[in-house]
């Protein structure tokens, strides 16, 4: 389904003025694991924006590393792209081990 | 109008399949709005939630209690924040929100407008307050929109730790002298009811219950919660020695089930119209916060304003 007649979907709202920018959270959990995106928060700067991410998101030894990263520098794909860019993946099956029949003699491969 | 009735069938096609809506699909406005206001709710309760136990913080019995209502509080402030930026993938702003909660408009949960007389209100509250909002938010962590499911397993994660911090301060007055278990009985007389209105008006009353469960924002209804409620807590209330104020309160062996008495939704309406004990008092706190932080609102922002100028500075 394409969803295309639907009300056209909204970036985030233009932030007033006044209001700090916001910022994406990425967290660490475990030292040999890569940083997992774990939602957002506002703050005036980067040096707020980390600090507040350690008040918001890690009071339970959740991580042991933090990102932060403005929500506007983030560009992301549309979910209108999703078909080009996803379903030609698909059907190439021969991609994986498992397309290929090995007679049980051979062994290692 | 033909495509717009095809693709709001599309839609809902998507959510009986199971797929997790994400900010940048495509939605119908009302499922847009019906979740900015139930997010944003939910958001503001987290929020004025804060006060009725902040006033007990610097009268903690013990370091230790006043080390772990320091933590609750935090965490209540941490939801807000979780549950604000939810709202926000759906394009309504931080500003907008907290404008319309200190304008009045918006509603946060009418439990938070009654007052905490003493320590054991602390207990009731941890209990019976928080019990019923996980009992609420467990459904909403399958909910159809992926920012808030995700938001509410945070959430959840966290309460059980209030429930039980609640439960373990109520055991210990209602192992103590005589005057504190009637501190815990008091406390429990005044919070029962309000508690159960948590779960909100019942199903026959309850508006948007139909279509938000088509949307799968909403997974078990009013009244099958309360019931699920009282069923858990009745026992523990029993463990604890203290008595449920319900006189028609009792195990119906056919349903199996507890049978409880009939609700005061006239009390219920006028707490949400405006009118229970700590509304004003609430409002009045939460106004006076924000004016009082403005200043470093604005000094952080210059203080930002000023390093992205110095020579040198990151682009």
């Amino acid at each position: 389904m394409s969803g295309n007649d639907l009300p056209a979907p909204q970036e985030s709202a233009p932030a007033p003025v006044d209001d700090w920018p916001l910022w994406e959270v990425f967290i660490r959990s475990q030292h040999g694991l890569a940083h997992k995106h774990v939602g957002s928060l506002h703050a005036a700067d980067a040096a707020m924006a980390l600090a507040n991410a350690r008040d918001v998101y890690t009071r339970r030894n959740e991580g042991v590393s933090l990102w932060v990263v403005p929500s506007a520098q983030i560009t992301a794909s549309s979910p209108d792209d999703k078909e080009p860019l996803f379903e030609p993946a698909k059907d190439k099956i021969f991609r994986h081990p498992g397309f290929y029949k090995v007679p049980p003699e051979v062994k290692n491969l | 109008m033909r495509d717009m009735q095809t693709a709001e069938a599309g839609f809902q096609a998507r959510i009986d399949e199971g797929v997790k809506i994400e900010p940048k699909d495509a939605m119908p406005d009302a499922y847009r709005q019906t979740l900015v206001r139930q997010i944003s709710q939910h958001a503001h309760s987290e929020i004025v939630g804060q006060l009725p136990e902040g006033n007990w913080i610097g009268r903690a019995p013990t370091l230790q209690r006043k080390a772990i209502l320091l933590a609750k509080v935090q965490d209540e402030a941490g939801h807000g924040l979780y549950l604000y930026g939810a709202a926000e993938t759906l394009g309504v702003s931080r500003e907008a929100l907290i404008e319309d909660l200190l304008a009045g408009k918006a509603k946060y949960s009418s439990i938070f407008n009654y007052p905490t007389l003493t320590w054991a209100d602390i207990g009731a509250i941890g209990w019976l307050v928080d019990g019923a909002a996980i009992m609420n938010q467990i459904p909403l962590c399958r909910c159809s929109y992926g920012p808030y499911a995700r938001a509410m397993v945070r959430i959840c994660k966290e309460e059980s730790f209030h429930q039980r911090q609640g439960f373990d301060l109520l055991l210990a007055l209602a192992r103590g002298s005589a005057a504190q278990r009637a501190m815990a009985q008091d406390a429990l007389n005044r919070w029962w009811w309000p508690s159960l209105m948590m779960f909100g008006p019942p199903d026959e009353q309850s508006p948007h219950t139909a279509q938000s469960a088509a949307w799968k924002i909403k997974l078990v209804t009013n009244d099958g919660l309360r019931q699920k409620f009282v069923d858990q807590t009745v026992p523990q209330a029993e463990f604890l020695g203290l008595q449920v104020p319900d006189p028609a309160l009792r195990w119906n062996e056919a349903r199996g089930h507890y049978d409880f008495g009939p609700i005061a939704w006239e009390e219920f309406y006028q707490v949400i119209r405006g009118n229970g004990p700590c509304n004003r008092d609430r409002m009045n706190a939460r106004r006076r916060a924000h004016a009082d932080g403005a200043w470093v609102r604005e000094a952080a922002q210059a203080h930002a304003a000023k390093q992205r100028a110095r020579p040198g500075a990151a682009a």
